[in-house]
């Protein structure tokens, strides 16, 4: 497949572009359908396995005014159904159309905090984009409008122009909120309670902030700038920060309300200890979770060589167990750093699996190789107790199980060795256990994530909780989802009881 | 930020040094640890455990050897310079009680980590006997401290150059041998130390409780690269431990993964020592 620069893309959106530009207004449906979907301009493959820099380089002007024109302006907004912080996706993208992107960047933050974020690791062929009429229309998921590219056009447009604007502060309350983690959901929380007025302090375990966002995203996926932003634009805000402060460790959770003065905390801990697949062979030497192996690639810059000291596995041959997102992930920086065969082991098909499609396409692109339809089933090592191959089994799919994937069944007898010096395993992670360990009267589900109710409350007082913690492994705008319904529900927590106090004065 | 407050050197590669944290210090408590890096962007995150806590100076004391180029770059900071990561305390603490008889052994540096369990012990009504050991005498630490603490005091080197010539295992299988069987044993130090104090207690089935320090990243419960097998399970040093039942880890295994990045280290400090060179050399 020829590579197509991002050249050459513009080129042909600006011939299109001058085609459409006089009747935006008066496109018929029909004819709306017919404007070829925009293709995301990338790095070339061969050039972008060799660094972390961003993989989609995101829409020209010209292709997302193209791309925006495509949206028929449905009366019954399927895509803001679908939007997990429903966002008034058919506005937004009306004033993309109209050239109008700082118009576009308000309906936005209506909805949503972090845009930019959003916009590049959203799973939008599973929400928004999946019942698009123009998809439907074309009978074709990806030929939906794409709408997670015009989002991203428009977060990036506001950056790069310098226009993002601090959210209005209302007048101080002088009620403290605490926000437990610095990840996608404590983002949320800490901008939402901040802008009502109260005092918000983050308290992030490691030395940097963004959570999962920094240690577990790749930059070649969401570059660190984009997450430094973000942040600035809450310190801008009032917002405090506290690095290198783990609750439950450095202050017990309960500290922070009866010693520290806060009125509520919200725990956004994220996920906890990685699942790995027992089977034999899992403690040798050359076996990482991926949370281990991104961490140290991300967050310990173990990418940056000569600088880092985190050192990383010298891997060649590498075989990444798993089929999410983080899988991906792994797969496509174990390649950056330096792994000649990269394979990516999934038990069921293409279909059934769980990682965007847009990273599924890249990882390919890169020459990550997928194994369907087989699986681990002993790790296998040398004399000097490190890992020298796998023995897999084959699989085919049998009837639909619970989640209504169609089970793998194996095919006994189908072993085989795959030649390989790492694995990595990526097939989800259990709950953090720090704050249920130190907080016995928190209650918790059979898999340790914290049970909260429909305000994201937990069993215990003036405590909430959301994101990975309390959903298990799942996505940043879920997590986000889950921040602002906490937000929502602390800040008229707080609105009460200011209500109550001024009655007792009064 | 964490200031360095004190330092003192104990012995050729090992430092001690007090370093302003003051909630570390009200929080902490035996058995715990901290992570700190030298350097915020590119710095490793280096599992220390915690020796001593002033709550009143608002600082802790780590005492550690150097063994790499974190470690060396760690060494060569001053009083009055500032840590630019340090978190804690992680870890579980020691659980304490009156167990009767207690048998403290420690091993090169893991005498730091050793002394405030003694002590915690020794307060909670235990007898405590305390055997440290190292391979020669320059690199015994603490043993004024420990003896301070001990019922019976016992200094090994395994040179002879101080104290009892030989390993640490054979004054405490006399101990086992004794008429009144310690009722629990805790060793702290290298790893093949502990390995076999395991061993030397087993027959004699006197619970035996080890300190791990494993590779570590986070420290927190999220990466996973601190697991050991303990009995038939997956364990985690980091939440679980770091304290576990020496019959019970598989050592092997776990010195096995601690050599996981060992050439790259070395070469890491090798590069980093041959910077150094050039540079006293530019500086002449």
């Amino acid at each position: 497949m020829s590579h197509k620069t991002i050249e050459q893309f513009s080129e042909e959106a600006k011939i299109l572009i001058a085609d459409y530009v006089t009747k935006v207004d008066d496109l018929k449906p029909k004819e709306r359908t017919k404007i070829p979907p925009q293709e995301m301009p990338a790095q070339d493959p061969s050039t972008r396995i060799n660094n972390l820099d961003e993989v989609a380089l995101g829409y020209t002007m010209e292709q997302a005014r193209i791309e925006a024109m495509r949206c028929l302006q449905c009366v019954k907004k399927n895509c803001v159904d679908d939007c997990p912080v429903k966002i008034d996706i058919p506005r937004f993208i009306d004033h993309v159309a109209h050239s109008d992107f700082e118009g576009a960047a308000g309906v936005i933050k209506e909805a949503s905090l972090l845009p930019a974020i959003c916009g590049r690791v959203c799973p939008q062929e599973v929400q928004c984009q999946q019942n698009c009429t123009v998809g439907k229309a074309l009978k074709d998921v990806d030929k939906a409008v794409a709408i997670g590219r015009l989002e991203r056009f428009v977060a990036d447009w506001e950056r790069m122009t310098g226009k993002i604007s601090i959210p209005e502060i209302k007048p101080t309350t002088g009620k403290k909120v605490a926000v437990v983690g610095s990840g996608p959901a404590g983002l949320v929380v800490a901008a939402d309670c901040r802008r009502q007025g109260h005092h918000v302090t983050i308290f992030e375990a490691f030395h940097k902030l963004g959570g999962v966002l920094r240690y577990g995203i790749p930059e070649f996926r969401l570059p660190n700038d984009i997450i430094d932003r973000e942040i600035e634009t809450l310190t801008a805000m009032g917002v405090e920060i506290k690095t290198n402060f783990v609750v439950g460790k450095t202050r017990k959770l309960m500290d922070l309300i009866n010693k520290g003065g806060y009125d509520a905390v919200f725990l956004g801990t994220g996920a906890g200890l990685p699942v790995f697949m027992n089977i034999e062979g899992e403690s040798l030497v050359g076996v990482f979770s991926a949370n281990e192996y991104l961490t140290r690639a991300n967050l310990m810059r173990a990418f940056d060589k000569g600088k880092a000291d985190t050192p990383i596995y010298p891997s060649k041959k590498i075989a990444v167990l798993g089929g999410g997102n983080v899988a991906m992930d792994a797969a496509r920086m174990s390649k950056r750093l330096g792994a000649e065969k990269v394979y990516v082991v999934y038990r069921r098909t293409e279909v059934e699996m769980p990682a965007r499609k847009e990273e599924v396409m890249h990882a390919k692109e890169e020459g990550i190789e997928f194994l369907f339809l087989q699986n681990a089933k002993k790790i296998l090592g040398d004399e000097k107790g490190k890992v020298n191959g796998i023995e897999c089994l084959r699989y085919e799919l049998g009837e639909p199980d619970s989640s209504g994937r169609r089970r793998p069944v194996e095919l006994a007898g189908s072993e085989f060795i795959l030649d390989v010096d790492s694995v990595i395993v990526a097939i989800g992670n259990s709950s953090n256990p720090l704050i249920s360990q130190s907080n016995p009267e928190m209650k918790v589900n059979k898999w340790g994530n914290i049970i909260v109710d429909e305000d994201q409350k937990t069993s215990m007082d003036k405590i909430f909780a959301g994101g990975d913690i309390v959903l298990g492994a799942a996505t940043v705008i879920l997590a986000m989802g889950e921040g602002r319904r906490a937000a929502e529900a602390i800040n008229k927590m707080l609105a009460e009881e200011t209500y109550s106090e001024n009655q007792k004065i009064n | 930020m964490n200031k360095i407050l004190f330092k003192k050197q104990l012995s050729k590669d090992v430092y001690l040094m007090r370093i302003a944290a003051p909630m570390i210090a009200e929080e902490r408590a035996a058995g715990q640890f901290i992570i700190l890096q030298v350097d915020e962007d590119y710095g490793e995150r280096i599992p220390l455990t915690i020796a001593d806590a002033d709550i009143k100076e608002g600082s802790i004391t780590i005492i550690y050897q150097v063994v790499g180029k974190s470690t060396l770059v760690l060494s060569k900071m001053e009083v009055g310079e500032e840590l630019p990561a340090l978190v804690g305390p992680l870890g579980t603490a020691t659980h304490i009680e009156k167990f009767g008889t207690v048998v403290c052994v420690g091993g090169g540096i893991g005498v730091a980590p050793l002394h405030p369990i003694a002590q915690a012990l020794k307060n909670a009504g235990n007898k405590v006997i305390a055997i440290i050991g190292a391979r020669n005498k320059e690199l015994i630490i603490l043993e004024n401290e420990m003896n301070a603490i001990a019922d019976e005091f016992i200094v090994c080197t395994d040179d002879g150059s101080y104290g009892r010539k030989g390993l640490v295992t054979e004054p405490l299988k006399e101990i086992c041998e004794r008429e009144e069987k310690p009722n629990m044993v805790i060793a702290i130090g290298p790893p093949l130390m502990m390995k076999f104090c395991s061993e030397t207690t087993r027959p004699y089935e006197v619970f035996t409780q080890v300190s791990l320090n494993t590779i570590m990243v986070d420290g927190t419960g999220m990466c996973g690269g601190c697991r050991v097998n303990v009995g038939n399970q997956v364990k985690f040093v980091c939440v679980d431990g770091p304290e576990f039942d020496g019959h019970k880890v598989d050592f092997d295994n776990m010195i096995n993964r601690l050599n996981s990045y060992k050439e790259i280290e070395r070469d890491a400090h090798n590069c980093y020592l041959d910077a150094l060179v050039d540079e006293k050399e530019a500086e002449l």
